[in-house]
């Protein structure tokens, strides 16, 4: 994985999905190593981010590396008209790595195609967002004991959600059946779903989340309806309450099922499950900071 | 008689490439496909003939030009049903049905006016995933562009 770029989550193989998952494993155990002392690590992000910018930036510095980067670009030479090319081309003098989230489709390939050193997406547009997508994995493994054969749920805007799209991607190498629930006007793209029939896995498809869909899955990820997607302000506030998650539709719902999300959240999950020992959104957000540390280690060739 | 009458209407060639059953409206889009504007051999083109086929169709002849299997697959996205004729002497000596590439680049669009290769000068690429239907996946921001929201540059 030395210097290999991550831009989409199928640019690692199964087998180096699970080195990364194992690598995280073991900064959960030991989660401050002096190994990016040499380093200096470019954070770019064009548009707004709490966790993901905040858990590289705690990887990183537990790690002992060195930050350069902006956390929004209004500041920046992006302002004055600078093109991403010439912003990457610039920035990679300064840095051994970049990670980079820009709301341009697609940017982070092309990132990752003119710099000399190796980028990580932190999120394009509402194309991939593979770091989140390692950690949902380390997740799932952590809290099911297992990857393989498990039913998941995904709630809410599966059109533009970017971190649904890169899941589903990756858990069609472990013959998952999936539960999709979501507006019609926010069905999973047909692009996506094409993973999902290439591999002739399962896949139901819900309008409604109720007791057809909660106590039938192993993990329900949910998500939030994402007003930035949409250009019609009235169009949003008509899907914003669709799906709502409290504690009493958990009932029925298995000793085992987790609740997952990518947050931030809005109001689709209540805040009284958050005491409920299936909720596990926070530790979620928290294992990304171990499975960023493997990443950065892995790519650097530091482990 | 009347096959041989409608291939006069555009003259034959003593040598070179006859590209054959494209669509009528696609004639153009072939020439700026094949960059044929800034070709200095003789072209012959024809559109609006009648075709048995197809009701109508347009024709180019180049001479003195062959050219490579790639190139021509290039216009399979506007004229699947083109064929390409090499001739020699005024005789054909090899006839192939052009053929949906691969992959794309340089040709179309991507529809998403959200990607990079929309705002930054990058020369976009594309896997094509359903050669019946014409189905292109962008290599940058991996959104399919299907056959009827397809823009050619």
């Amino acid at each position: 994985m030395k210097n290999k770029s991550l831009i989409s989550i199928n640019d690692y193989s199964k087998e180096e999905q699970l080195e990364v998952l194992k690598v995280a494993e073991e900064f959960e155990k030991n989660p401050v190593q002096n190994i990016l002392s040499n380093n200096v690590i470019a954070s770019l992000f064009f548009e707004p981010s709490t966790r993901t910018r905040l858990s590289f930036e705690s990887a990183i510095s537990r790690l002992g590396g060195k930050i350069v980067g902006f956390s929004e670009a209004s500041n920046t030479s992006v302002k004055k008209g600078e093109s991403l090319r010439d912003s990457i081309l610039t920035v990679a003098n300064y840095s051994d790595l970049i990670v980079m989230r820009n709301p341009l489709e697609g940017s982070a390939r092309f990132a990752s195609e003119i710099s000399p050193v190796p980028v990580i997406n932190a999120g394009d547009g509402s194309n991939q967002h593979p770091t989140q997508t390692l950690l949902d994995l380390y997740s799932i493994k952590k809290t099911q004991n297992k990857l393989d054969n498990l039913n998941v749920a995904f709630v809410g805007d599966l059109k533009y959600g970017r971190t649904v799209h890169s899941l589903v991607i990756a858990l069609c190498n472990y013959n998952t059946t999936f539960h999709l629930v979501s507006p019609v006007e926010l069905k999973l793209p047909s692009s996506v779903k094409m993973n999902i029939k290439e591999k002739n896995l399962k896949y139901y498809q819900y309008t409604e989340l109720d007791d057809n869909v909660i106590p039938n899955v192993d993990v329900l990820y949910m998500t939030r309806i994402q007003k930035e997607r949409f250009s019609d302000p009235l169009e949003y506030e008509r899907i914003k309450n669709y799906y709502i998650l409290k504690n009493d539709m958990l009932e029925n719902s298995k000793e085992n099922l987790r609740i997952m999300h990518p947050l931030p959240r809005v109001n689709e999950i209540d805040i009284n499950v958050d005491k409920s020992p299936k909720a596990y959104y926070f530790q979620q957000a928290l294992n990304g900071v171990y499975v960023r540390q493997a990443l950065l280690s892995l790519i650097l060739g530091l482990k | 008689m009347s096959e041989k009458r409608k291939e006069l209407k555009v003259s034959a060639i003593e040598n070179g490439t006859v590209i054959d059953h494209i669509p009528s409206n696609a004639v153009f889009q072939v020439i700026r496909i094949l960059k044929l504007e800034k070709f200095e051999n003789m072209i012959l083109f024809g559109t609006n003939l009648e075709s048995k086929k197809y009701g109508s169709k347009g024709v180019i002849k180049v001479k003195n030009k062959y050219f490579k299997p790639e190139e021509v697959n290039r216009i399979a996205l506007v004229a699947p049903s083109a064929s390409m004729i090499e001739i020699k002497d005024f005789e054909v000596i090899n006839k192939t049905v052009v053929e949906v590439p691969d992959e794309i680049s340089g040709i179309v669009k991507c529809f998403n006016p959200n990607c990079i290769s929309n705002h930054e000068r990058v020369k976009n690429k594309f896997q094509v995933v359903d050669k019946n239907n014409l189905r292109l996946k962008c290599y940058y921001c991996e959104k399919i562009t299907a056959k009827n929201n397809m823009t050619f540059f």
